[in-house]
């Protein structure tokens, strides 16, 4: 392990790491644009000089190893005079169009040119002109202007994904980014170029002109698309709810954990957002009355649901929980289901079409928390039925309340007239979630869940990491988290004990910790924002 | 008239065909050095005080000793026939009138640092050269020089031909390995260095052509004959191309301590139809511009230095009093600002700003901080790229400005002072 200076600080440093990376672990940061950590070294903005003892001109941190002994100084007056000029020779031929610019407030020409440029403009010649506005695949807009060649999108696109599409076409300050002929940019991965695109060259075709980036708040999140469970910032638009179409989430973007996801997102998960914001939500509880839907109030209905609870005996009932569920909910569940013996309950339905998978991010069971539902025992319990056993024996007669967790069973790999039976044999049919479809279509009463986003949870992912997810915005109309109408139902039950007095999701997972082995001592506090392994 | 090593050959009828070439004694330093222990060849090689005659003047003999001793990868050798500095053009008359001597120059090469594979990357627009070099590869493996177990010793050589397609960066060594990768004719980032990781990764070794070809001859007649050719600094003879404004331009082979006057008045003529010389380059484009003063310098690797500029490639420009030097500075400028690579930022950007500055000028636009602005962005950018391109651009940005101030003072002073025509917008700034 190397041990350096950096600006008079004395660190160690894994073998292997550069300056920059150095640097950054002692504190300071070295200014970059073509270094990203997860993609080879270009070497070609110029940006990252640094002054290292005995070396006669500054040295470009990224391409620099730390060296036991080396001095390295990131604030010389030489190396702020370099910093100058090539911010200079950056913005020469940079449009400034910052005003209609998306990328204006996040974007590092305007955070760099404050904190290291701040020179008087010598430019006065015409500049180069190159292609804007140019769609260069379904997701991603280019401008070419804009553009200061660092050649990430480049890399992301050989080294990662390692699908080629874009290429650096001409020579000189004519060089500008490009598809290669015949070529657009729409591997699986596409959207991730926009986030490593340190300036406005690329922008996303979803969010463009939608809400300037000051007015969006943020709040970590995990993608609940795949069982990989990539680690994201959910940005959301509450400062202007008249921008971005009154939609409140404005866009996914991915967060760093190095054991899940690295620094990507697929698109499919990071434009999977769509829905929570959609008129399609489920706002209000609802009962059938003559035939039709009809909202009405949370204790009316979770009344209802009680005295089905109360009316049939145990073997009569059949529960269908979701792996799109959080750990907290299913934990909630089961413990009721537990205490009023219902033993026929499942969480597995078969997708309509098998789901795709990679070997970088996507996995095919596109549900976030299939592990956790295993975990927190959502499988029949003894003498149970599963899934296709529940669904037989409504169609049957022989079960009388059916209470269905978020699937559309309609539009599931099951069978349709199989489910459509079950849901008309059955006396009582539950629908729980968020977004309305043909099941809650068909159900007796519907109960409306708030969306991952809109409450607090875990989910844990296909490797056993139990991930924490936050609250970024308030649940739409009056729907719940799915633990809290679980719980209000306990309460309404008569039922004490951690789950009726739950207030908070985090109270749920401590009794659910305390409870599965798997998920012994770990907290919230100590799932941290990259969360923790359950126990194998 | 002093012993001629290059282009002894040059001018006998066939001189390219192998049995010309071997008749002139051609492949006696091959049969010598193929007895020999390939670490005595390098020997041979720095004691000759052979420095590369591409552009940078590098010592050949410690750059082959710079692949990793005991490496057992494959290792290249890759000879640069990309000439592409303005003013020069040996190499093509290397190619064209001795193909031979690069042959056998290369293959004591491979036998010094144990490669099998050699590339010759020659310039795309060197189509006579090219053809000229490919028939004498052929002869050459017709008559066992090159191939396997070549005349019995053992040792495998094979070469290939590329052609580059006109890019100038592609004569970089870097950018010339990654277009032989098949790659953008970028340069790389060093570390690492083209002896340890080259060509396809491996170990590689860059030297251009007249570089080999003098291996042949260091081979035979001994290092020490070699560097007593020359000067302290550098052995040897070279081949100087002498172009503009002389009685006789061409090519002029001399002992390296000729001095600039003596190649310009002695072996070129002087300057024709009675003018007077105004400037002169000493070592293709990319070299500082030097002034009649300055002319009295040896025209080896620290000839040049000494004022500021440097032997390069041995490509001499003379200029007359007839020619405006910031007309001068503009072609050159439009050269560097076409052929910048555009991978790294200062050189990409400042090429084409100083052009447009410099075009600016001599379209009668210029303004009176111009001068100081060119200087001060050549002067930032020198030593903040990835390759030597643009430190080479800035060799003329600063010297003629610096050597010539009044001259373009004139221009600017006499210059139309309307504001400049509104420029032409390319492209669609709508949508």
């Amino acid at each position: 392990m190397p041990k350096l200076t950096i600006n008079g600080k004395e660190i160690e440093v894994p073998a292997g790491t550069n300056l920059i990376e150095a640097a950054r672990l002692a504190g300071v940061e070295v200014p970059h644009y073509c270094y990203h950590p997860g993609l080879s070294i270009a070497g070609q903005c110029r940006l990252c000089m640094v002054d290292i003892d005995k070396v006669p001109r500054p040295q470009i941190g990224c391409n620099t190893l730390a060296a036991d002994g080396m001095v390295v100084q990131t604030e010389t007056d030489r190396v702020k005079d370099t910093r100058r000029s090539i911010m200079e020779f950056h913005l020469i031929n940079h449009p400034l169009d910052c005003p209609v610019c998306d990328q204006a407030g996040e974007c590092w020409l305007q955070i760099y040119y404050m904190k290291h440029g701040l020179y008087d403009p010598r430019m006065t010649d015409e500049k180069v002109h190159k292609p804007k506005a140019l769609p260069i695949g379904p997701r991603v807009m280019l401008d070419a202007e804009r553009c200061i060649l660092c050649s990430r999108c480049v890399r992301f696109c050989d080294e990662i994904t390692g699908t080629g599409e874009l290429g650096i076409f001409q020579r000189g300050d004519h060089s500008e980014i490009g598809l290669f002929p015949g070529r657009a940019l729409e591997n699986k991965y596409s959207g991730n170029v926009i986030d490593i695109c340190p300036v406005g060259a690329l922008t996303d075709r979803d969010f463009r002109f939608q809400v300037r980036v000051w007015y969006l708040d943020s709040a970590k999140s995990v993608c609940n698309g795949c069982a990989r469970g990539c680690n994201t910032e959910v940005h959301t638009s509450q400062r202007r709810p008249h921008h971005n179409q009154g939609r409140r989430i404005a866009r996914l973007k991915p967060r760093l954990n190095p054991e899940v996801n690295r620094w990507w997102l697929c698109d499919e998960g990071r434009y999977g957002f769509g829905w929570i914001d959609d008129d399609t939500r489920l706002v209000a509880p609802a009962r059938r009355e003559a035939g039709a839907l009809v909202e009405t109030a949370w204790d009316d209905a979770l009344g209802r649901l009680r005295s089905a609870l109360g009316r049939y005996r145990p073997e009569e009932i059949g529960v269908i929980a979701s792996p799109q569920m959080s750990n907290e909910d299913l934990y909630a569940l089961r413990r009721l289901l537990d205490d009023l013996e219902i033993q026929s309950r499942d969480f597995r339905v078969p997708p309509r079409e098998p789901g795709d998978e990679d070997s970088l991010l996507i996995r095919a069971d596109k549900n976030p928390n299939t592990r956790g539902a295993e975990l927190a025992g959502l499988a029949p319990g003894s003498g149970g039925l599963d899934t296709v056993g529940i669904l037989r024996a409504a169609a049957e007669k022989k079960l009388k309340l059916l209470w269905i967790f978020h699937h559309d069973l309609l539009v599931s790999g099951l069978p349709e007239a199989d489910v459509a039976a079950a849901l008309s044999g059955a006396e009582m049919v539950v629908f729980q979630g968020p977004t309305a479809g043909k099941t809650s279509a068909a159900a007796h009463l519907v109960l409306p869940s708030a969306a991952y986003v809109e409450r607090d949870g875990t989910f844990t992912n296909f490797q056993g990491r139990v991930q924490r997810f936050r609250t970024a915005v308030p649940p739409l109309g009056q729907a719940l988290p799915d633990w809290e109408i679980v719980a209000r139902l306990a309460r309404a039950l008569g039922a004490g004990g951690p789950i009726g007095q739950a207030e908070r999701a985090e109270q749920v997972f401590t009794a659910l910790a305390g409870a599965v082995p798997a998920f012994q001592e770990i907290t919230y506090r100590a799932l941290g924002d990259l969360g923790l392994l359950v126990r194998a | 008239m002093a012993e001629k090593v290059f282009t002894r050959n040059f001018g006998i009828a066939n001189s390219h065909t192998l049995p010309v070439y071997r008749e002139r004694g051609g492949y006696a330093g091959w049969e010598k050095a193929k007895g020999m222990e390939p670490a005595a060849i390098t020997e041979e090689v720095k004691k000759a005080n052979l420095r590369g005659l591409g552009g940078a003047g590098f010592p050949t003999g410690v750059k082959w000793g710079f692949i990793p001793k005991g490496s057992t990868t494959p290792k290249y050798l890759v000879v640069n026939a990309d000439e592409g500095e303005p003013g020069t053009f040996k190499d093509r008359y290397l190619l064209e009138q001795d193909p031979h001597a690069l042959i056998e120059g290369m293959l004591i090469a491979a036998r010094a640092i144990d490669s099998h594979l050699g590339f010759v990357y020659i310039r795309g627009e060197y189509v006579q050269p090219w053809r000229i070099f490919s028939g004498a590869v052929r002869e050459a493996y017709e008559a066992g020089l090159l191939g396997k177990n070549i005349q019995g010793s053992g040792f495998d050589f094979d070469v290939v031909i590329h052609r580059g397609a006109g890019a100038y960066i592609c004569g970089e060594e870097t950018g010339l390995l990654s277009s032989l990768e098949g790659k953008k004719g970028w340069p790389k980032i060093k570390p690492p260095f083209p002896a340890v990781k080259g060509a396809f990764g491996q170990p590689t070794i860059v030297n251009n052509v007249e570089t080999l070809a003098a291996v042949p001859h260091i081979v035979n007649r001994g290092g020490e004959w070699f560097a007593g050719l020359g000067t302290k600094a550098q052995g040897g003879t070279r081949v100087y191309s002498v172009s503009g404004h002389v009685v006789r331009p061409g090519l002029v082979e001399a002992p390296v301590s000729i001095t600039l006057r003596s190649l310009i008045y002695d072996e070129c003529g002087g300057i024709p139809n009675g003018r007077t010389l105004k400037a002169v380059v000493p070592g293709g484009s990319s070299a500082a511009i030097l002034t009649p003063d300055e002319i009295d310098i040896p025209m080896d690797v620290d000839g040049p230095k000494s004022k500021g500029s440097m032997i390069g490639s041995a490509g001499v420009i003379v200029m007359d009093d007839t020619v405006s030097i910031p007309e001068a500075l503009m072609v050159v400028a439009r050269f560097y600002a076409h052929e910048s690579c555009g991978q790294c930022t200062p050189c990409r950007e400042s090429t084409g700003w100083i052009y447009k500055m410099a075009h600016r000028i001599v379209d009668g636009h210029g303004r009176k901080e111009d001068l100081d602005t060119i200087l001060d962005v050549a002067k930032r950018g020198a030593g903040t790229t990835i390759c030597a391109f643009y430190d080479g651009a800035v060799g003329p940005y600063i010297s003629y400005i610096e050597k010539f101030r009044e001259e373009f003072e004139a221009l600017i002073r006499s210059g139309s002072g309307a504001t400049p025509p509104e420029p032409t917008v390319h492209g669609s700034a709508d949508a």
